[in-house]
């Protein structure tokens, strides 16, 4: 009985090697280091924004097997969990520099986890691209630190454009993730653009903090709730954010909610349920209407892949033009070393991309200027408009 | 603040310190019987909860079948981590006890993540409970009066285990002297499971009705929770079962009132639960109900 099942084990040993052999592009099995490139995936695959780091990391890995060579080297990606924790993020990315030695990292979701690495990127002298983190502080003052996803003071102009021309709304409150750059950076731009639509200083009559992970927000609902306003402006997390949605509907208050990027993973809906229908968010892109060859050809692909799944999420749009764009750079550098893919990144101008032409300007941060407004329609995120704001 | 945003907050405040009340009441009896602060609670919450997904969700058993599978197997699951992690410890300092308890939270996080991913999954909703009803402006939903009742019925169905049956007077005379009721043939080993067995089912209740409310599962979703239960036990006098419910109300409604009060503060709930333990501390080093070593359980 223990012999056979050793041979049947050594048997899918030898077939998965095999398999493995056969799978790659490249023929010769026994490659050496050196015609390895390796690129570092640094994401939280556990934790908080599990789900939001799995959509990137499918999209970085869809890009990687349509594009796994260049430069004649074969590329191989390193995935590292951050956990969605701050400290372990710096953690995570010293271990993919220092232990498996990637030329470039890709990620991570969540402005907050990618600000907490940026140091360690930024000394070692090796580039990273953030694919979702919106908030400025993730490039500023950083060389290495690059970005394929537009910026926060982009999309909160954006959400509050939304808010006064679409919804008609005079006051606004605001629920944010106090723990959180993204969220936090998000409701001050839009603070500042609808203040200034509605010239009324007084027009976010509320603002309510919690910390991630919080699960109760009855008391902050009642608070705004007492104040009456038109519309509820709540940035951050999907988990949090789906949980404030139905206890605001449990207490009765019927305002339309909106937000960032952040909410479209389908954990929003499946703990939202039936309250989050109608919640209103900005986003990067949308599959039934791709931009660019570039983003036809990734749905297409994407759908042969997930043939199951019905929407794309637009950060595995992003995660696949992270490393489509770094590939782009390592191309024109001609070189592996970390440096010279800094400066051809940096160099990028009109790549095309999935979520449309990137060009990175003197921040290293992409300049884009269409977002696209996304609601929930039946329990799926359904196109709404797409905006350009100049 | 109108009066009608101020009953709001007085409801969300009841409510929260149920829910923190009947989860402080299980950390309250180990330490009572063992002096064992069981950092897995909060754990064994978080897996409860997750009893009831699968139960409900993945395997379509009608609510009241699950229940009572989710109560009985978390029951087993903190009789088996007392069996496992903490008897064979018995006799070492109690610190090892501490850090054992601390692994095993750990253990169980660690666990939970591999098995259930780290994304939230939705809990069910149960539309009877859930769905609020309104008098006046006054959002209510039932299960907000559904658990303040459990609470104190649980409560009283302890209190009366303690005081009026045989494993109660036999979990108090531990409490007192735990080797001089060894010698007067106390079986401490059947004594010390059914604590634990208690103990988990107070926090599978906890789990279920924790859900309802707050209608998402996580691997780490005990933490905080568990903190904080662990706080009200302290302070309301950590062995006291009546001193938890005082504690978990305490807590629940300072948060929800700090909240309605100073609006700024809200992302400071949190350090609240800290400032009430240690003023409290200050002036009374037992807590509120906590008595000098006599009567523990």
């Amino acid at each position: 009985m223990k012999k056979t099942l050793s041979v049947l084990l050594s048997l899918a040993m030898v077939v998965t090697m095999v398999a493995g052999c056969s799978g790659g592009t490249s023929s010769s099995s026994s490659s050496s280091d050196s015609d390895v490139i390796k690129i570092g995936v640094f994401e939280p695959l556990t934790g908080a924004n599990a789900a939001g780091g799995e959509l990137e990391v499918e999209g970085v890995k869809l890009a990687n097997q349509l594009r796994p060579e260049v430069l004649g080297k074969k590329v191989e990606l390193v995935v590292a969990d951050n956990k969605s924790d701050k400290a372990e993020a710096t953690t995570a990315a010293a271990r993919l520099i220092e232990k498996d030695k990637v030329v470039a990292i890709l990620g991570s979701w969540g402005s907050s986890l990618s600000i907490a690495a940026g140091d360690v990127v930024k000394t070692n002298k090796i580039p990273a691209v953030a694919l979702s983190a919106t908030n400025p502080q993730v490039t500023a003052g950083n060389d290495y630190y690059f970005r394929v996803c537009f910026l926060d003071p982009f999309q909160g102009t954006v959400m509050a454009n939304y808010a006064y021309k679409n919804l008609n709304a005079k006051k606004v409150a605001i629920i944010q993730e106090v723990s959180n750059d993204y969220s936090v950076g998000l409701a001050k731009f839009f603070t500042d653009s609808f203040t200034k639509l509605t010239g009324d200083p007084n027009a976010i009559v509320s603002t309510g903090n919690y910390n991630t992970g919080d699960q109760d927000f009855n008391g902050i609902l009642t608070n705004i709730k007492a104040t009456n306003p038109d519309v509820i402006f709540a940035p951050g997390n999907f988990t949090e954010s789906a949980l404030i949605i139905k206890q605001a509907r449990a207490l009765g208050i019927t305002a339309p909610f909106i937000g960032g990027d952040t909410w479209e993973t389908n954990e929003f809906i499946t703990v939202g349920g039936t309250d989050v229908e109608g919640a209103v968010m900005s986003t990067f892109f949308d599959d039934t209407n791709p931009l660019t060859e570039a983003g036809k050809t990734f749905v297409t692909e994407y759908k042969k892949a997930y043939p199951d799944r019905e929407n794309i999420a637009a950060v595995t749009a992003l995660g696949y033009d992270g490393y489509m764009m770094t590939l782009d750079a390592i191309e024109r550098a001609g070189s592996t070393d970390p440096v010279a893919i800094r400066d051809a990144l940096a160099q990028t101008t009109d790549f095309e991309g999935a979520t449309g032409m990137i060009t990175i300007d003197a921040n290293g941060d992409a300049t884009k200027n269409e977002a696209i407004i996304k609601t929930v329609k039946d329990g799926k995120f359904t196109y709404q408009d797409s905006v350009t704001i100049d | 603040m109108t009066m009608e945003t101020f009953l709001q907050q007085l409801i969300n405040g009841l409510s929260l310190g149920s829910l923190y009340a009947l989860i402080a009441i299980g950390y309250t009896m180990v330490y009572g019987i063992l002096r064992l602060i069981n950092f897995a609670h909060g754990d064994i919450f978080m897996m409860a909860a997750y009893f009831t997904y699968f139960g409900i969700a993945v395997f379509f058993l009608p609510w009241y079948v699950t229940f009572i599978i989710t109560v009985g197997l978390t029951m087993l699951l903190g009789v088996t981590i007392e069996r496992v992690a903490y008897r064979p410890l018995r006799e070492a300092p109690k610190t090892s006890l501490l850090i054992s308890a601390i692994g095993v939270s750990f253990l169980l996080e660690n666990v939970a993540t591999y098995l259930f991913s780290g994304k939230p999954q939705a809990f069910p909703e149960f539309p009877l409970l859930t769905t609020p009803f309104f008098i006046g402006g006054l959002s209510i939903q039932p299960v907000s009066i559904v658990i303040p009742i459990v609470a104190f019925v649980l409560m009283t169905a302890l209190l009366f285990i303690i005081n009026k049956t045989k494993v109660g007077m036999a979990m108090r005379a531990v409490a007192v002297d735990y080797d001089t009721a060894k010698l007067m043939g106390i079986k401490i080993n059947g004594v010390i499971s059914s604590t634990f067995a208690i103990g988990s089912a107070l926090a599978a209740v906890g789990a279920i009705l924790w859900c309802m409310k707050y209608p998402s599962v996580l691997p780490l979703m005990g933490v905080v929770p568990g903190l904080k239960c662990f706080i009200a036990a302290v302070i309301g006098g950590i062995g006291n079962v009546k001193g938890a419910v005082l504690g978990g109300l305490i807590l629940g409604f300072s948060e929800v009132l700090m909240v309605a009060f100073f609006p700024a503060l809200t992302g400071y709930r949190d350090a609240i639960a800290f400032v009430i333990l240690i003023v409290i501390l200050l002036f009374l080093p037992n807590g509120l109900l906590g008595k000098k070593q006599v009567e523990k359980v």
